[in-house]
């Protein structure tokens, strides 16, 4: 199986980690990852304003060089998931839209929302099956009590991204049990961890990631997974006294290809 | 600004039809940001429907909410405020010279740790 793969640029920089091992398991599962020769950052947050196009031209390229290629593309970061699946959907529902894109395209233009978009862990569920994962682990994390966070960008808006049920989410929790430890559901799980407004309001922040780590603590959690960097980033500088590691970091410790530490 | 000619562009360039809320208050009981807020997410929507949006262009709550699309996915009526949210603050920051966030200010708001994209985000967010 062969797949267009966007990495983006928090997985070029601080997020390094949730990107090597993304690319290692999907390699021991027989998952061909091939990251476009040229890409641009996804902008971060979709801008669901009409209005707003040229902000929104390199999901499009990127969406259209995986069209051309006839592969399917996968994002692991939940930022360009989501950007990148809103701007698909944007593309092939509202008409009126695409025909600005496209006007803008030139002549690579011509692009209506054809490409399928998977985030790695639809690609794990959905394309490779959790019956195949289950059966690479070669150490079971047994004895871990695990909590998935969510946060927002993976399930909303819950009509346009697709993976789950955005009130009671599962994938992540099926995923856990797969690789043979103990998911902790806990009722934050899906609500906001501050997102970009850490930048300019580090109280509001604080706030919202120590709600979530707390939320998680209390439910028995000794770990919280994520697969966004800025949850990651917001959940530990306000002092998050449990590990929080990506997801990909765990598929390998399962796989038994993980070295050393997690990214700081 | 003409108030009408305003709302018109708000509502054309969201997609939302403030008409729709029945003002039941599930998107600002949801709302993550809801005790930073001067005017909250059904009061945008009744505030835009009205034309009374000057006081929302000024609003330090244009820049509160965070996009999490919770009122978005709990809303029993399919408004969609923070798509409201983002048109009117759009508004706002295309002025000339009303960028909320400044290139000049962003070193002094770093650390060793900030992923790149917290940066990209805040820029999409605070400045045109």
């Amino acid at each position: 199986m062969k797949f267009s793969y966007f990495p983006g640029c928090t997985l070029k920089n601080k997020a390094k980690t949730l990107d090597a091992y993304a690319r290692r398991c999907a390699a021991l599962l027989g998952a061909t990852l091939e990251e476009p020769e040229e890409w641009q950052c996804c902008g971060g947050v979709f801008t669901s304003a009409k209005s707003e196009v040229a902000t929104k031209l390199s999901s499009v390229r990127l969406l259209k060089d995986a069209a051309d290629k006839g592969q399917p593309l996968v994002t692991v970061c939940s930022a360009c998931h989501n950007v990148v699946k809103q701007t698909n959907h944007a593309m092939q529902t509202d008409a009126a839209f695409a025909a600005k894109v496209n006007a803008y395209m030139g002549e690579d233009g011509g692009y209506h929302g054809e490409t399928t978009v998977y985030h790695y862990l639809e690609l794990l569920r959905d394309a490779v099956g959790y019956d195949a994962v289950r059966a690479r682990v070669v150490n079971p994390l047994k004895g871990k009590k695990i909590a998935c966070y969510y946060g927002c960008l993976l399930l909303r808006p819950s009509g346009v991204m697709q993976m789950d049920d955005p009130e009671n989410p599962t994938i992540m929790e099926d995923l856990v049990k797969v690789l043979g430890a103990q998911p902790v559901v806990f009722a934050n799980r899906n609500e906001c961890c501050g997102g970009y407004v850490s930048m300019e309001n580090p109280a509001l922040a604080k706030k919202k990631s120590n709600a979530v780590v707390e939320n998680a603590k209390a439910m028995g959690a000794d770990m919280i997974i994520t697969a966004c960097p800025l949850c990651r980033y917001n959940l530990m500088k306000n002092g998050a006294d449990i590990p929080v590691v990506y997801f990909t970091e765990l598929l390998a410790e399962a796989f038994g290809v993980k070295e050393g530490d997690t990214d700081e | 600004m003409n108030n009408e000619w305003v709302r018109d562009e708000i509502t054309r360039m969201s997609g939302v039809n403030p008409k729709k809320c029945m003002r039941c208050g599930k998107c600002s009981a949801t709302c993550p940001a809801y005790d930073e807020m001067e005017y909250h997410p059904h009061q945008f929507v009744a505030m835009v429907e009205n034309g009374d949006i000057e006081p929302l262009l000024k609003s330090e709550s244009l820049y509160m909410c965070l996009t999490c699309m919770a009122c978005v996915e709990r809303c029993p009526r399919g408004v969609e405020p923070a798509k409201l949210i983002e048109a009117v603050r759009l508004t706002a920051i295309r002025e000339k010279g009303a960028n909320r966030l400044k290139a000049e200010a962003v070193p002094a708001m770093l650390d060793e740790d900030t992923p790149q994209q917290l940066l990209v985000s805040a820029f999409r967010k605070y400045a045109k």
